[in-house]
């Protein structure tokens, strides 16, 4: 009974603790906006550089009554999901494809260090003349700014599983594809879940850039239209949206994080 | 009746540093049905000489073969190999561990459900197929490793210290219990241990390594009163303590 009582205790200590961390975070939340919309009024900030929470909301009612930006988000949001999946896949597979062979991933070491340390994003230009102004080359910017240290990455893991269970496997007379599909890749799991949450930030970031370059829709060519026409309140809304949607994209790779480590 | 031999087997490990014999000139032969174990200090190549006749990797030079067959790149043969963990795939459940070998033989995707329940009545364990090994004690998972190096039914078991990471109450049992199945089944097994009673306890004879280079340097016959018993009663006897000193003796010259 007692004991009880005590756990009724901890768990209510538990709630209160919650319920303040919310608190706290609400009131960054409002004083930011709060700050902002203030300081814009007061002229603290120029209102024409830094906009006004106002004025953003505004914008984005309009945009969304008249339809034209759920077209914009829509062309963003494909483009980066698409780059962001074809990343991690890539990864894997050139990742499947090192393991598999030793003597190769030996000859490509160097390469896939300095394609590593090489910007990406400065291949946009190429990319652009090679695939032609569409959405082809932003979608393979969102994917190639993730693939090479996904590629990495997910190698060492697959080089690390430890070499007992392939004895095991091997005991058994398993083929090199049985031993990668039984424990190599498995074991990994978690490996490839950490880089899809790192790649959820690199391809909004290839994106983006790659909308920048050429795009005549989506959220970075808005970005890149506003600062032209010197509206920003237009870069604010598209930043805005950005950093939901960016959110919304990660918490999905967390739930599907913990879908995957419960079932283990 | 020789079941396994070993003729003239040379192994040499070789690293930018330096070359390394592990094992110079080993021969033996190990009849069906027998329970033998290879002792020694540590460096004595034993654990070398056992994943050689698991077929993990080929020898220098000399040659393994189990009733005429090498061992080497041999894919009809099933070998059982059990490690020092249990090494047991945390992502399967019980079920399908216990199955994994059978899978990979028979490559075909049939039920093995009744297999399972079988193998763990056999070694023990109530019905657990099931849940993940995370769910089970350091022993239980040692007996789930144990039916599934039997599910393939191996035409040899090979034991590499399997014992050495239990607790002390867990290991005497699995002892009694790796024993008593392995004469059911009639299998033939060879047992790597630091620890020379477990050897004494276990097994018909025991082969004693001298390290560096690793050669055979003596073969001990347990005596048949402690054969027909089971490794605990083994270690209350009387004529274990001899055999224990006469080993422990030459172990000891050893170093």
């Amino acid at each position: 009974m007692n004991d009880k009582k005590l756990h009724e205790q901890f768990l209510q200590s538990l709630r209160t603790e919650k319920r303040w961390v919310r608190f706290y975070q609400l009131i960054i939340l409002i004083a930011f906006f709060g700050l902002w919309e203030l300081s814009s009024r007061l002229r603290w900030i120029d209102p024409l550089i830094f906009s006004s929470p106002y004025k953003v909301v505004n914008l984005l009612v309009d945009n969304i009554s008249d339809g034209t930006i759920l077209v914009h988000i829509s062309y963003t949001l494909f483009e980066t999901v698409l780059g962001f999946i074809l990343g991690t896949l890539l990864g894997t597979i050139l990742a499947a494809i090192l393991w598999w062979s030793p003597f190769l991933s030996k000859v490509l070491d160097p390469y896939l260090v300095i394609l590593n340390s090489m910007p990406k994003v400065a291949l946009g230009p190429i990319l652009i003349v090679a695939m032609g102004p569409g959405m082809g080359s932003i979608i393979t910017m969102g994917a190639i700014i993730s693939v090479i240290i996904s590629t990495i990455v997910i190698y060492n893991s697959f080089r690390n599983v430890d070499a007992n269970y392939l004895k095991v496997l091997q005991t058994f007379n398993a083929t090199r594809s049985q031993m990668f599909k039984e424990a190599i890749l498995p074991a990994s799991f978690s490996t490839i879940i950490s880089t899809l949450k790192v790649n959820v930030g690199l391809s909004w970031v290839g994106v983006i850039v790659g909308e920048f370059l050429v795009s005549s829709k989506g959220l970075g060519y808005l970005i890149i239209y506003g600062f032209q026409v010197f509206n920003f309140n237009l870069v604010l809304m598209s930043l805005l949206i950005i950093a939901v949607f960016a959110t919304i994209m990660y918490q999905l790779v967390e739930l599907l994080e913990r879908k995957l480590i419960k079932s283990e | 009746m020789t079941f396994l031999s070993v003729s003239n087997v040379h192994h040499t490990y070789f690293s930018k540093e330096a070359t390394t014999q592990a094992l110079q000139d080993i021969t033996l032969s190990i009849d069906k049905g027998e329970f033998v174990s290879f002792i020694g200090p540590s460096g004595c190549g034993k654990t070398t000489l056992l994943s050689i006749i698991a077929g993990l990797f080929e020898p220098t030079s000399g040659s393994v073969q189990i009733e005429n067959q090498d061992v080497f790149g041999n894919t009809d043969l099933s070998i059982g190999y059990m490690l020092q963990q249990d090494y047991l795939f945390p992502w399967k459940t019980i079920e399908e561990n216990i199955t994994l070998g059978l899978k990979l033989f028979k490559n075909d995707k049939k039920n093995y459900e009744n297999v399972a329940s079988k193998l763990l009545q056999d070694v023990g364990l109530p019905p657990v197929e099931r849940k993940y090994p995370r769910e089970l004690s350091g022993g239980m998972r040692q007996r789930v490793a144990l039916a599934r190096t039997l599910a393939v039914n191996p035409k040899i078991l090979l034991l590499d210290e399997p014992f050495s990471a239990l607790d002390y109450q867990s290991k005497l049992k699995l002892e009694d219990l790796v024993a008593q199945t392995l004469k059911e089944y009639g299998k033939t097994a060879v047992l790597v241990t630091h620890d020379l009673g477990e050897a004494i306890a276990m097994s018909d004879r025991i082969f004693l390594f001298s390290p560096r280079p690793g050669r055979l340097h003596q073969t001990f016959e347990v005596p048949e009163e402690l054969k027909v018993l089971t490794p605990f009663e083994a270690r209350a006897h009387s004529s274990y303590s001899s055999l224990f000193q006469l080993i422990w003796k030459e172990l000891e010259s050893l170093e």
